[in-house]
């Protein structure tokens, strides 16, 4: 009997290399012409996933929450060895903050149904909040271990792990269940594997309607690895008050486009004479020693 | 009595003292208490914490809810969510404020969860103002305002319905009150309340490690960008650090590229710095980054692109090869000292 891990991961657009055209004249982000990525941290809680089954056996389930589209992220789990992908996608999700996208999230894993361990990216780079994980973990009345920079040892029904703090680190241990989010330093993510790509190259997806039959995940494992499951809102038995939008209780007031406050500026030439009176000048002022 | 409009913060202890942030947050929180025309509170967790908690009214806390037991000296998740969360329940704040630290961001979004409410995350500047939604108008609610999408915009964002509203703030964003001897707290002792079968995180070690950089107390910071980020300029750029009396800061990127570690990392998700003096060697000037060292007292920007948006934010302006300058402003330090 191995351990059922779930691991959450996110489709997220590459804020790191956002140029000027991302920028709409009103302000507002062009997602469209941003191009998408697994988010970073995801994939070090979906290595630390593989590794653990590696070590104690099990399966890893991967759930994403997004657009159709996110299902490249879940096909990247595939290509990885997850052994399980969900997305949770629907209309009535769009809009979340992370008060809705934990509940929604909640709803899954409740529906995906025992698991050992929740792993997460401690957190996603499009908006860096770090929530999601810790809201899950409460909405399942489970322990959470945040910052995880390194997994110590996993024992019969607990794990220890390595806590980053500002002033150093602590060794902690959980009982099982317990929801973790693992940082950048953990670990370093594997590849695609060749073979599981060629295995999964045309992998389809199947429709999950409400009436969903649990015994079928038990009953035929192997079946269903070839598909992308997807669940909506009533596939996962979420009240559609408490997703997307109407169940986000922060809004956008208002977006900005960076304006810098002008600031009086002087322009030092890029001679040494030009430096050398810069430098004396914060001498003189104190500003340097 | 309106409790709804209290703002009250978390005060955070590691290893029995109060952090920083929670002195800045009580300074901040007793500029939105001032324009709500109500009080600042705070609620803390921990063991034999009086004496630290007395001084929290010399920064404008009027009364701090506290839970002393030995189990709660060390920060674990559940018991601290359960303490705050029945705390707030019972005493209604209209703002809960909390350090982004690594504990502030673990427990405080589990509070938020408990409570539905919501909860913005690495505010760079909270203000008091109004929303409308349809035809209702929401007076005297929290504007958090953060940098969003990698920096790129700034986003204000309101939680009206939501009671209290809830936000983190950075160590280091908000300015700290001089503190005022004269002013006194009020302690309130709370029982703890949280059953034995919440505490579910055995702690089995704590390891203290001496920080190898210290950028928030650093009066002078040189720091590189990924036009500063090959080793050549790199080293130079630590050279005059050195030379200076200063310290190595860098832009998020080059620690993403595993150049320099994230301890030296300025911006919104890395380090809030006031230094003396910045000089920003081949930043561009990405609000993520600006909103670490807007602050600084004099800021010298050297870019090879004249059109970086750091040249906007800079008292001095050098628009060159960054090697280049940083070899010429070695070579005149120097020779002048």
């Amino acid at each position: 009997m191995g351990l059922r891990i779930i691991v959450t991961v996110k489709q997220v657009p590459d804020t790191h290399n956002v140029s000027g055209d991302a920028m709409k004249d009103d302000g507002t982000v062009n997602r469209a012409v941003l191009p998408t990525i697994f988010n970073p941290e995801d994939l070090n809680a979906l290595e630390e996933a593989l590794k653990i089954k590696e070590i104690a056996g099990g399966t890893v389930t991967c759930i994403s929450m997004g657009p159709p589209n996110a299902v490249e992220v879940l096909k990247e789990c595939l290509y990885r060895g997850a052994d399980d992908v969900i997305l949770v996608s629907d209309r009535r999700f769009a809009g979340a903050d992370t008060l809705a996208t934990s509940y929604a999230l909640k709803c899954a894993i409740e529906k995906v149904g025992e698991y050992d361990l929740i792993l997460c990216g401690r957190q996603a780079i499009d908006g860096d909040t770090a929530q999601v994980g810790p809201q899950i973990a409460e909405k399942l009345d489970i322990n959470q271990l945040t910052c995880i920079s390194k997994v110590v040892a996993v024992e019969d029904r607990s794990i220890t792990v390595k806590r980053s703090v500002e002033d150093g680190y602590e060794i902690v241990k959980s009982r099982f269940p317990a929801l973790l989010t693992i940082t950048a330093t953990a670990n370093e993510p594997r590849p695609a594997n060749a073979k599981q790509v060629m295995t999964y190259k045309n992998i389809g997806k199947e429709m999950c309607s409400s009436s969903y039959d649990e015994s079928y995940i038990a009953s035929d494992a192997c079946a269903i690895l070839n598909h992308v499951k997807e669940w909506n809102v009533e596939a996962i038995a979420a009240d559609p008050e408490q997703c997307g939008l109407s169940g986000s209780p922060t809004k956008v007031k208002k977006i900005q486009s960076v304006v810098l406050a002008a600031c009086e500026s002087r322009q030092v030439a890029n001679s040494d004479a030009g430096v050398a009176d810069l430098i004396h000048e914060l001498i003189e002022e104190n500003i340097i020693g | 009595m309106d409790n709804q409009k209290n703002v009250m913060v978390f005060i955070e202890s590691r290893n029995s003292k109060v952090a920083e942030v929670s002195l800045e947050l009580l300074s901040a929180a007793s500029r939105l208490a001032q324009e709500l025309g109500s009080s600042v509170e705070a609620v803390a967790l921990g063991h034999n914490l009086e004496e630290e908690l007395k001084a929290l009214g010399h920064y404008g806390c009027q009364r701090v809810y506290y839970t002393d037991d030995e189990r709660l000296s060390h920060f674990t998740s559940v018991p601290y969510a359960k303490t705050i969360t029945r705390i707030i329940k019972q005493y209604k704040p209209g703002v809960v404020l909390f350090g982004a630290t690594t504990m502030g961001r673990d427990v405080a979004p589990r509070v938020a969860s408990a409570l539905k409410c919501g909860l913005t995350a690495d505010c760079t500047d909270l203000q008091i103002g109004e929303h409308k939604i349809k035809e209702i108008t929401y007076e005297n609610t929290l504007l958090q305002i953060r940098p969003a999408f990698g920096g790129n915009i700034v986003a204000t964002i309101v939680s009206p319905e939501s009671v209290p509203s809830m936000a983190t703030v950075r160590e280091g964003v908000m300015k700290m009150n001089l503190p005022d001897p004269d002013k006194t707290v009020e302690i309130i002792q709370e029982p703890c309340v949280i059953d034995e079968d919440d505490f579910l995180t055995e702690i089995l070690d704590i390891v203290r490690e001496e920080k190898q950089v210290n950028l928030k107390a650093a009066q002078i910071i040189v720091s590189a960008g990924m036009g500063a980020s090959d080793p050549e300029t790199i080293g130079l750029a630590k050279e005059l650090a050195k030379v200076l009396g200063g310290e190595l800061g860098c832009s998020r990127p080059v620690v993403d590229s595993g150049i320099l570690d994230k301890e030296h990392q300025v911006g919104q998700t890395g380090i809030t710095v006031r230094p003396n003096l910045y000089i920003a060697c081949g930043i561009s000037g990405q609000i993520q980054h600006r909103a670490g060292m807007s602050e600084a007292k004099r800021i010298i920007a050297i870019n090879k692109d004249p059109q970086a948006p750091i040249f906007a934010l800079a008292h001095y302006g050098i628009v060159g090869d960054v090697k280049d300058v940083l070899g010429k402003m070695i070579k005149a330090y120097k020779t002048k000292a």
